[in-house]
Parts: structure tokens; C-alpha cells; sequence
């Protein structure tokens, strides 16, 4: 039986606490190969946020006519039809965006976030709430990617969003647009989180027991 | 109270007079006369280079490490050795990161001395050449003056220097990539020639790691293992072909093989702990670092040698575990 959440928990829960790069570390093959700019990183966060957005939807539509047996193969094939579009709008409309982000457009349809949501969410939802759901993860998977880009591009460029930061004579680190960089990345990000999650345990426990330590003396 | 007439107590009972603070400060003993031949070369200016990356080492030691590790003196000797190969003329604040780089990344990110899996100078000098490839191979050319300092050296912190002319030599293993142009040997050895700032007096660096290796504070069988397995391979190179491979002993004098095979592979927490453990060990450094000279795309290739073997150092460990006393080392013949 699966937990019960209210529709309010399925649109915030993908926002941040069960954020799925940063807690749920999924997907991380585009958040670690398209985030060296914030241009990339919002184009990348936007398509997927599309795919998601309409899979969930269709899924969730048609979830008593997929068989089970097969259930993957069609959520892929949904989902693959998305890609397309996107893969087809994105080389219309922004060619070099298209061009920068390469053959990781069409890798998509194997992001394990968006088969994630499917398999464990939206088979077995409303259409409702697996909208909420997928528009949670969806700006989830947004917030992580920019994080990623901006700090990227900061040090790795010199800028944010094309705009020089430092002037003219910024040494740019070369190493942050580079692979190793984004690995580096995330790992600081995760560093901060982790630390600043057992802060703020450490803070509730601290409170906790001040708590009880007044009503003993009361 | 009387003492018992039988102690008992747990292993180890035989206890060596060397503590780590006692051998990290004989390293750092031991590099003065490097650091000191780097400025007779390069000025003054190699002392601020060298300087700044210990400064940056030692304060993140300070403010992240545990407490008192300062004193240890390991990260003196991470910020030394990484100053020593950074090029002369380097920027000062990107000597600074590197160092900043070589502790928080290379070591304490691990949990401290002696948990790290790489060697931290060489880990910083990796992440310096890959975020800043241009500033890390440009070559100031030695003697240029005692006390005048490259224009780019003192540029602020997060800037380039802008468009400014320095006077450049390549290295003598560049110069043989490139342009085939071989360097003298006697040059080479005593270490008039471009490069890093601590790696080219050969002969200097023989004679400060040999004094560690006699008060075995280094094990002497990973440098000598190195030099035999550079020496055969690029020995069978040269014979195949002279106007390709150059000598085996261009090759033992030239870049940064001398200080790595004394002063980074001996590191004695990346490497391993076994004395059959360290001849495997070095050979692989050698054979690694003849590889990427040879055929790679960099003239040099001594940091990703000890980096690469550095990570094979447990599986290293495992294959040439001793045999456990008392027992039986091979099934006995039916």
C-alpha cells in the first residue's frame, strides 16, 4: 500500500526534499554533461520539464489500458514521442541551444527521473495529481540544473546568462566547463547540503532536549 | 605501587624512534636545498611562487584540519612540493588556489593524513592544469634577472595579466616533442634549463632523497625501481629508433621524474605498504611515465603516471600481501 500524501506533498515533495538530483541523485548524466552555461542548463531543465509534464499525463491517462507486462516499453514509447517534438522544436527555434546540447536531448527518453515518476507515480495516480507531481519534480530537476550552470558559468566563463561579470580580464578556470568540473560541482553542492541538513538536525535535537529539560523543571 | 614481574602487553613491542612530525619536518629539512637552488635559477620570484602555495596548504590545514595537525608538518611538505612544480613566473593567487586545492581536495576531503588515496601536491598541480592550462605552461626562461618578477606573477587574484610579453624557453622535454631538439646532458642534470621550478637540478635532488632514503624515512626501492623500469624501456626505445626516442638518461634528468620518484611516489601514504608491493609500484610509475612521453599528447607525464598508480595502490596491497607466519605456503605434493 503506498504512503498516503496529500495533492499539496505531491507538487512540493519533487521541489526540494525529494529533489531528483540532489537527494534523489537521478539523472545525473545530463546534470553533470549540459550544465556549463545557465543557457544550457535552463534549455536542458525546460525539455525535460516538458516530457515529464505530458508522459505523466498521457501515463496516467492511459494506465488501465497499458498491460502491465509491457508497461515499460509503452511508458518509453510515450515518452520517446515527447523527445521527438522537443528534439524537433528546440533545432527549429534555437538551432545552436540545439547544437550545444547535442545527442543529450535525445537521451531524455532514458532519463531515469522521468521513467522514475511513471513506474512509481503517475501509473498509479490521478491524472490530477500526477500533474502535480510531475510539475514538482519537473521544477526540482530546474532549481538543481541552474544551481549547477550558474556556478559553472560564473567561474568557468566569467559571466552568468552571457553577461561578464568581472570584466575583461577575468582568468577564467577552465576546469569548471570541462568534465571534471561538473563533477566537482555537484559534489560541492552536495558537500553544503549534507552539511547544512545536519545542522539543522543537530538544531531540532538541540531543541528537543532543551524542551524536555523545562518541563522537568516545571 | 611495585611493577609486575610479567607485563603483558599488545603489539607492537619494538618501537622505532621516528614519529610522523619527526619525518615530515626531515622532508621539509630536505627540500630547502631544492627551494634554495630553485631561486639561485629563477630569482626571486620562485620563493613567492613557492611560498603562496604553502601559505595556501598550510592556513587550509589551519581552519579545516583536525586540530593540531598543523604541527605535523604534512602540509608544509604538500605546499613545498607543489610550489616546486609549478612553472617560475606562475601566478601568485593561482598558486595560492592550487595549494588551497591540494589539502581541501587531495587530503582532508579523504579524512586527513593518511587516508588519502592520492598524492595532495599532485592532485592540486592536476587541478591547476586543467583550469588554468595557459599560465601553467608558460615557461619563464631561468636567470632573468634576480629580482625583477614576471608581469603576470603579481597580477591581481582572478585576473590574467592581459596582454603582456614575457620572455619564454620551452622545457627540454618540450623541445623534444615538438621540435626534436635534444639538450645538453651536463645542462640537464645540473638543471640549467626551463621548467617547473624545483624539478631541474637533477643532481640535487639525488643527493636530498638519497639523505632520506639512508635514514629511511623514504623506502629507496620506489625511486630506484622507477629509474630501472624508465631507464630499460626507454633504453629498448632509443635502440629501435635514435631520432624518435631519446636516451635513457635525457629521459631520467629531463622534466619532473627526478623529484616525483623521490619526493611524490615515496609518499608514504600513497604508496604501498609492502617492500614487493613498492618494486610493482615503481615499475608501473616508470613504464606509465615512458608511455605518455613517447606516444601521448603532453611532453610530460610524471604527474599522471604517480596519480594513476597512486589509485592501483590497494589492489597493489592486496596481490603482494606477505604470506601470514605458520602458515602453509604451498599445498604440500601428494
Amino acid at each position: 500500500m503506498p504512503r498516503k500524501t496529500t495533492p499539496r506533498q505531491d507538487l512540493t515533495r519533487g521541489v526540494w526534499r525529494e529533489n531528483p538530483v540532489l537527494i534523489q541523485m537521478l539523472g545525473l548524466c545530463p546534470a553533470l554533461a549540459v550544465t556549463n552555461t545557465v543557457v544550457n542548463a535552463i534549455a536542458m531543465g525546460l525539455a525535460t520539464f516538458f516530457v515529464l509534464f505530458f508522459s505523466s499525463l498521457l501515463v496516467a491517462t492511459f494506465k488501465r489500458l497499458i498491460p502491465s507486462e509491457v508497461r515499460i516499453s509503452a511508458y518509453i514509447l510515450i515518452i520517446a514521442t515527447f523527445v521527438t517534438i522537443v528534439d524537433m522544436t528546440l533545432e527549429a527555434v534555437v538551432p545552436e541551444i540545439h547544437k550545444a546540447l547535442g545527442a543529450f536531448i535525445a537521451l531524455i527518453v532514458v532519463n531515469c527521473i522521468i521513467l522514475g515518476r511513471q513506474e512509481a507515480f503517475a501509473s498509479k495516480n490521478t491524472v490530477p495529481r500526477a500533474l502535480l507531481d510531475a510539475v514538482g519534480t519537473g521544477f526540482g530537476f530546474i532549481i538543481a540544473l541552474l544551481l549547477m550552470g550558474g556556478i559553472r558559468e560564473i567561474f568557468g566563463y566569467g559571466s552568468f546568462l552571457g553577461f561578464p561579470l568581472f570584466g575583461a580580464n577575468y582568468e577564467p578556470w577552465i576546469i569548471f566547463i570541462l568534465p571534471p568540473g561538473g563533477f566537482f560541482t555537484i559534489g560541492f553542492i552536495l558537500l553544503a547540503l549534507n552539511w547544512w541538513q545536519r545542522r539543522q538536525e543537530e538544531r531540532a535535537k538541540a531543541a528537543e532536549l532543551a524542551e524536555v529539560a523545562v518541563g522537568r523543571a516545571a | 605501587m611495585s611493577r609486575p614481574r610479567f607485563l603483558v602487553t599488545a603489539s607492537p613491542h619494538l618501537r622505532g624512534p621516528a614519529t610522523t612530525p619527526t619525518i615530515m619536518w626531515n622532508v621539509v629539512g630536505s627540500l630547502v636545498p631544492i627551494i634554495l637552488a630553485a631561486t639561485f635559477y629563477f630569482g626571486i620570484g620562485a620563493l613567492l611562487v613557492i611560498g603562496s602555495a604553502t601559505a595556501g596548504a598550510m592556513l587550509t590545514e589551519a581552519l579545516f584540519g583536525r586540530k593540531g595537525s598543523l604541527g605535523d608538518g604534512s602540509a608544509a611538505i604538500t605546499g613545498l612540493l607543489l610550489g616546486l612544480i609549478l612553472p617560475p613566473g606562475f601566478p601568485l593567487w593561482m598558486a595560492f588556489i592550487g595549494g588551497v586545492v591540494s589539502i581541501a581536495f587531495g587530503k582532508l576531503i579523504f579524512g586527513g593524513l593518511g587516508q588519502n588515496i592520492f598524492n595532495p601536491a599532485l592532485l592540486g598541480r592536476a587541478f591547476l592544469q586543467a583550469a588554468f592550462p595557459v599560465a601553467i605552461t608558460t615557461w619563464v626562461e631561468p636567470r632573468g634577472g634576480w629580482l625583477t618578477l614576471p608581469a603576470q606573477m603579481t597580477s591581481v587574484p582572478f585576473m590574467g595579466a592581459g596582454d603582456v610579453d614575457v620572455v619564454t624557453s620551452a622545457t627540454p622535454l618540450g623541445l623534444w616533442k615538438f621540435e626534436r631538439i635534444g639538450t645538453e646532458l651536463w645542462n640537464l642534470m645540473v638543471g640549467h634549463i626551463g621548467g617547473s621550478l624545483g624539478e631541474t637540478s637533477g643532481l640535487l635532488i639525488i643527493v636530498c632523497g638519497g639523505y632520506l632514503a639512508l635514514r629511511n624515512f623514504l623506502n629507496w626501492r620506489i625511486p630506484i625501481s622507477i629509474f630501472i623500469s624508465v631507464a630499460v624501456l626507454s633504453g629498448l626505445l632509443h635502440l629501435i629508433d635514435a631520432s624518435r626516442y631519446p636516451s635513457p638518461l635525457f629521459m631520467l634528468f629531463s622534466g619532473g621524474l627526478m623529484l616525483g620518484a623521490w619526493f611524490m611516489a615515496t609518499d608514504m601514504v600513497t604508496s604501498p605498504v609492502t617492500n614487493k608491493g613498492c618494486w610493482v609500484f615503481g615499475a608501473g610509475v616508470g613504464a606509465l611515465v615512458v608511455i605518455i612521453r613517447a606516444w601521448g599528447g603532453m611532453p610530460e607525464g610524471v604527474m599522471y603516471a604517480i596519480l594513476l598508480m597512486n589509485a592501483l595502490v590497494p589492489y597493489i596491497n592486496e596481490w603482494t600481501q606477505p604470506k601470514v607466519f605458520g602458515t602453509r605456503l604451498t599445498e604440500a605434493p601428494s
